[in-house]
Formats: structure tokens, C-alpha cells, sequence
């Protein structure tokens, strides 16, 4: 089923809240209020959104550490994501996670990670374990093309295949790995085919058009849900930004950069609302909520607590 | 009580739990109608069906993560690596991810997961097939380490790993499975993180677990002969260690010897012995002494096998030496 036309404003609201809160995130570590890694997922707001609105809230998600967009779509609050990344106490993870760990089990959200592909085979285990439970939930992972040369994500291709799991995996293809174009470290740079060999429907989807990605995942997700296993989408994106903070980009000219922007996933669903109907003034109000609602989660993250020191000594065991 | 096998009682720790608690299962390779190559899942698939005791590819890195993924989502899951040289290859999913997820996530997730392997030498299974790596998971915050020596141990500890909620590496031993003792009937559980004093004696403590305890044991009795008491600990957990059970020996005894399988080097026996420096320094009347394996790979002919790994007359012999 595809995603409803009524919805698509509050999709447009939903992309324009992850790429402010990236924005914001970009403003406050060049002011040296983040420590650590911050890579953003600036472009790629669409494989997140229509991914994640495609499944139940209850279902299962793992994602990477370019994961801030997966992990609000997905619905962890945003006051929570922005005091996690600002250390404090009131962050998702209480400080002890940061920019790379978002987790919110109560939305599904089973972690982003830090290793690559790591993450992969906990969203397929996690749809194991419906699986034995007998309940209809379903995993999907997202993770990037550069995940598909490791060793972990064969193997759980395999385990997800032969199992008959039901879960989606979702290679957001940015075309590429941190720092190094993907077709020069990959035999099959299109990574479809590489799932489709473990013999599992497999498909590539337009990952910069938000209702491609929805109508690509439900169906999926049904497929999941009626015991058929396992679905392999390659969504096709750009990272519009650097790797991480302070990559010199010196793998790509500003040209081809330019030419990504004219048909990233905002612009283009700002263009489809205008299709349908929207006026500048409305999508302007759009973005005005968005705002309003990063703004909000800044202060409250800025007004937050740092964590006592004594709370790194809890959480080791359960 | 009846007496079992290490295997045997491992295995009825594992039916119990099953029958017990369904969100328990297994996963490994050969485990369901072979019943595991050291027999420890032997006849469960009968009991509980494939979806319980399944049988995995030859792939440890997948299939123990699918193990944390199943744990995060709620269930209990006991999964076996063949040997535990095989858990480097797991190394990312054991270390990186299940000691660290709860952690990571301020608490909001647990994993509730149980790695059993057997690990050591002394059957010429060469240098990938006869290590132990228990001090390595010791350095891992968020990782429960156990190496019970007895059936009864055996059986009780599996059942408390199950039960801890978190990641526990569950360390047997290849030539304990078929050593027989005596084990309790039905529910029969071992505190995680209390070792067990096996002999008691005035002259030295010897701290010992897995198979290398049976060796301790072995020595004292020697040693007694000699008219040298020793005092012999199991510690049966790693991780957390039972200091407060070798304080009080060496309180008594004066002298610490320690021994296990691993290699010397940064093992066990070097972690202890700066402990009691820091927590007891005046407590020993001679410098402890610590043996293990020598620091080259373990080889296959016996000769050589037995030239690297610790023996009874090794232990003998120190115990001699400091007196």
C-alpha cells in the first residue's frame, strides 16, 4: 500500500525535523559543545522516513551511526536524540551512548552502531526471536553500502534466508564508503544482486523519493508478516554532507555535490506537495514546526544536567 | 545423588531451563540430531524440537549475533561455539556489541545471552583448537566469565548463567566432559562469582579452576604425603572474581600459588597476585608464584604438548620450592 498523499505533509514536517536537527547538531560541535564523532545523514532523509513510517512501532530497528535520521523516524523523541548528543543526563542514553548508539526500545529501536554491519545480524535476531514468540513484528536494518564487504553481513543473509526470518534488510547506497567511492572497494557495487543471490526477493528502490521507499518497504513488511522472509532493498541516495566533521570531501567535486542537491529528498517532496496543491506559504509553515520543534529540543538539551559521575558506574549488568 | 557425567550434568541444566522458561533456546553447529560433537545437547531436539535446539551454519559471528538480537528481543538464548578459539571470530559480536548494548543504550536494553564453548588442551588438538581465553574476556567490562571443574558445579552455574540476564561466556573444558561426580537432582543452582574451597590446608593455598583444579587436587594430595597441607580453591567464576575467599586462605596460609591453562603471561595468576599486593600486602611470608601455560602456541605430540601446558609435578615441584 502506498503511503497516503494525506500524509505527505507531515512526511515533508518529519525529513525538514532530521535535517535541522543535523544542522543544528553541525552548529553546536563547531561551538565544541559535541564531543566525539557526528556523521551526518544530511540527504539521506528519505530512506529513513519512508522506511520507518512503512512499519508498526513496535517492530524491530537497528541502523548505523550516519542513524539520527532512522532513530527519529523511527520515534525517538527528539529532545532525547539532541541531550544525547549534548552528554547530558537526560539523554536517550543517559550520556553513556552518544551521536552513534541512539536507542529507544520502547519505539522498536534495538541501537544504531558503531561498527559496520555490526548491527545487522541484532535486527534479524530480534526477528528470530518474533519468529519463535509467534508474534507478527518484524527487523528491518539499515545499513550502507560499505557494510557489504564484511564478513557479518554474509553471514546473516544466510541465517535470515535459510530461516525463512522475517526482516528487511535496507542498504542505503550513498555511493560512498566513508571516504572511498564504493565501486572502487566493491566487486558488485550494486548491492541488490548480492542479496538477491542468498535467494531472497531483492530490489533497488529510488532511496531519495520517500514514497518509492514506503511503498518498497510495506510490501516487505507484509511479505515478512505472511512467513515469506526476507526482502533485500537497495535504496539509492547521496550524502549530501561530508563522512564525518571536518572530511575534506577530496574524493568528489562540488559540481557533482551541486548536481545532488537539485534532487535530494526535501526538494523533491517540496516539489510533489506543490503538485498537489501546497503553497509556498504552506510548506514555509511546515518548516517553521520543524524548527520550532529543534529549537525546542536544543534549549531543553542545553538546559539539561550533565551526568553525575557516579552514573558511570551503573547500567554495566542488568 | 546421582552420579553424572560433566556433559550429562550440563546437559540436564539445559533441559531443566528449557522446560522451565520458554523464551530459552539453543543454537549451534551439529547441536540438534547429533546432539553436540562433546554430546552436551545429546537427545534436547527430541525434547524440544528444532526451533529450540537448531542447528546453525558454520558461522560464529552471525549466528551469535542473531543470538544478541534474539536476547535484546526478550529471549534466553544458550549458544555454542564448537571450540572457543572459534569465539575470535566472533570476537566483534562478543565484545564490541554484547558486553557493551546495555551500557550503551543508559540501561534501556539487556542481553540476557549464555556462550557456552570448552576450551584447553591436552588432546593434541594444536595451536586453534586448545587455547583458553578466559583472562581476555575478564578485561571486558560487561562480560560474566565461569569455568566450573565438577558436574555438580557444571550443572549449577549453567542454570545461574541462564538466569543472570546478562552476557555470560560459559567455559567448559574438553577433557572435563567425561569426568563423573555427583549431582543434585532437579534444582540445583550455583551462586555466580563464589569460589569453592575443595581442600583445606595450612601451608598453601593453591587457586585453581577448569580442568587444571583437578590438577591442584591432585598435587595436594601428593604434597600431603610429603607432609605439605595445601589449601585448594576453586574459584569456578573469573569474572567477577571471589577475592574475599583467597584473602581469607592466604590470611591462613601465608602462601599463594596459582594455576591455570592459560598462558602465564597476563593470565589469571598475574591479576590476582597484584590484587593481593594492593589488598593484603603483608599477608604472604614468600612471593607468590603463578603457572601456566608457556608463552608459545600449544602443539600437538604429546611430548610437546605436555612440555607447554601446566602439569602435577609442575605444581608439586613449585609448592616444594616455597616451602
Amino acid at each position: 500500500m502506498p503511503l497516503s498523499p494525506d500524509r505527505l505533509p507531515d512526511a515533508y514536517r518529519q525529513m525538514l525535523i532530521i535535517r535541522k536537527f543535523e544542522e543544528a547538531i553541525r552548529d553546536l560541535y563547531q561551538k565544541g559543545k559535541i564531543r566525539g564523532s557526528f556523521h551526518p545523514c544530511v540527504g539521506q532523509e528519505a530512506t529513513a522516513v519512508g522506511g520507518c513510517w512503512a512499519l508498526r512501532t513496535e517492530d524491530y530497528l537497528t541502523c548505523t551511526y550516519r542513524g539520527h535520521g532512522h532513530a527519529i523516524a523511527k520515534g525517538l523523541s527528539v529532545r532525547a536524540a539532541m541531550a544525547e548528543m549534548l552528554g547530558k543526563s537526560t539523554g536517550c542514553s543517559k550520556g553513556k551512548g552518544g551521536s552513534m548508539h541512539f536507542t529507544d526500545p520502547s519505539v522498536g529501536l534495538l541501537g544504531a552502531n558503531a561498527i559496520v554491519a555490526a548491527g545487522v545480524p541484532h535486527a534479524v535476531g530480534a526477528a528470530l526471536a518474533a519468529q519463535l514468540q509467534k508474534q507478527d513484528r518484524v527487523g528491518l536494518t539499515f545499513f550502507g553500502e560499505g557494510a557489504v564487504n564484511q564478513g557479518v553481513f554474509f553471514e546473516t543473509l544466510n541465517l535470515a534466508v535459510i530461516w525463512k526470518l522475517p526482516v528487511i534488510f535496507v542498504c542505503e547506497n550513498n555511493r560512498y564508503s566513508e571516504m572511498t567511492p564504493s565501486h572502487e572497494t566493491t566487486s558488485t557495487v550494486e548491492t541488490y544482486k548480492r542479496g538477491g543471490s542468498f535467494g531472497m526477493p531483492a530490489q533497488v528502490v529510488d532511496g531519495n523519493d520517500v514514497e518509492s521507499m514506503y511503498s518498497a518497504v510495506e510490501e516487505a513488511a507484509q511479505r515478512a508478516r505472511s512467513g515469506a522472509g526476507p526482502t533485500y532493498i537497495e535504496a539509492t541516495t547521496y550524502r549530501l554532507w561530508g563522512h564525518m566533521m571536518g572530511d575534506p570531501e577530496i574524493y568528489r567535486t562540488k559540481e557533482e555535490v551541486a548536481q545532488a542537491r537539485e534532487v535530494e529528498p526535501i526538494v523533491r517532496l517540496g516539489q510533489r506537495l506543490n503538485q498537489l496543491g501546497s503553497s509556498a506559504a504552506d510548506l514555509a509553515a511546515l518548516e517553521a514546526e520543524a524548527q520550532a520543534i529543534i529549537d525546542d529540543a536544543v534549549q531543553f538539551a542545553e538546559n539539561s544536567p550533565a551526568p553525575q559521575p557516579g552514573e558511570a558506574f551503573t547500567d554495566v549488568f542488568a | 545423588m546421582p552420579m553424572l557425567t560433566y556433559a550429562q550434568a550440563l546437559n540436564e541444566a539445559l533441559r531443566e531451563e528449557m522446560q522451565a522458561d520458554g523464551r530459552v533456546f539453543l543454537m549451534g553447529e551439529d547441536i540438534g540430531l547429533h546432539g553436540g560433537v562433546f554430546r552436551v545437547t545429546k537427545d534436547l531436539i527430541n525434547e524440544f524440537g528444532p526451533e529450540r535446539v537448531r542447528d546453525t551454519p558454520i558461522s560464529e559471528a552471525g549466528f551469535v549475533g542473531l543470538g544478541i538480537g534474539s536476547a535484546l528481543a526478550g529471549m534466553r538464548p544458550v549458544v555454542e561455539l564448537l571450540f572457543m578459539d572459534f569465539a575470535l571470530v566472533a570476537a566483534d559480536q562478543i565484545v564490541n556489541q554484547a558486553a557493551k548494548l546495555r551500557y550503551m543504550s543508559g540501561g534501556t536494553l539487556s542481553v540476557p545471552i549464555v556462550i557456552r564453548a570448552q576450551q584447553g588442551g591436552g588432546r593434541g588438538n594444536g595451536a586453534q583448537h586448545s587455547q583458553s581465553f578466559e583472562s581476555w574476556f575478564a578485561q571486558v567490562p560487561g562480560l560474566i566469565t565461569i569455568a566450573p571443574s565438577t558436574p555438580a558445579d557444571a550443572k549449577g552455574l549453567l542454570k545461574s548463567a541462564i538466569r543472570a540476564g546478562n552476557p555470560v561466556m560459559f567455559i567448559e573444558h574438553k577433557l572435563l566432559y567425561n569426568t563423573k561426580g555427583e549431582v543434585p537432582v532437579g534444582e540445583h543452582v550455583v551462586p555466580i562469582g563464589k569460589a569453592d574451597v575443595k581442600r583445606i590446608g595450612r601451608d598453601i593455598t593453591i587457586v585453581s579452576y577448569s580442568r587444571t583444579l583437578l590438577f591442584a587436587l591432585e598435587a595436594a594430595e601428593q604434597l600431603s604425603q610429603k607432609g605439605i597441607e595445601a589449601e585448594v580453591l576453586d574459584l569456578r567464576t573469573i569474572e567477577p572474581l571471589d577475592m574475599d575467599t583467597i584473602l581469607e586462605s592466604i590470611r591462613g596460609t601465608a602462601r599463594l600459588l596459582i594455576v591455570h591453562e592459560a598462558h602465564t603471561n597476563c593470565g589469571l595468576g598475574a591479576e590476582i597476585i597484584a590484587r593481593v599486593v594492593e589488598q593484603a600486602p603483608d599477608a604472604l611470608v614468600t612471593p607468590a608464584r603463578r603457572l601456566g601455560a608457556k608463552h608459545v602456541p600449544i602443539p600437538v605430540a604429546e611430548s610437546l604438548e605436555d612440555a607447554v601446558l601446566p602439569q602435577v609435578s609442575d605444581i608439586v615441584q613449585i609448592v616444594e620450592e616455597m616451602m
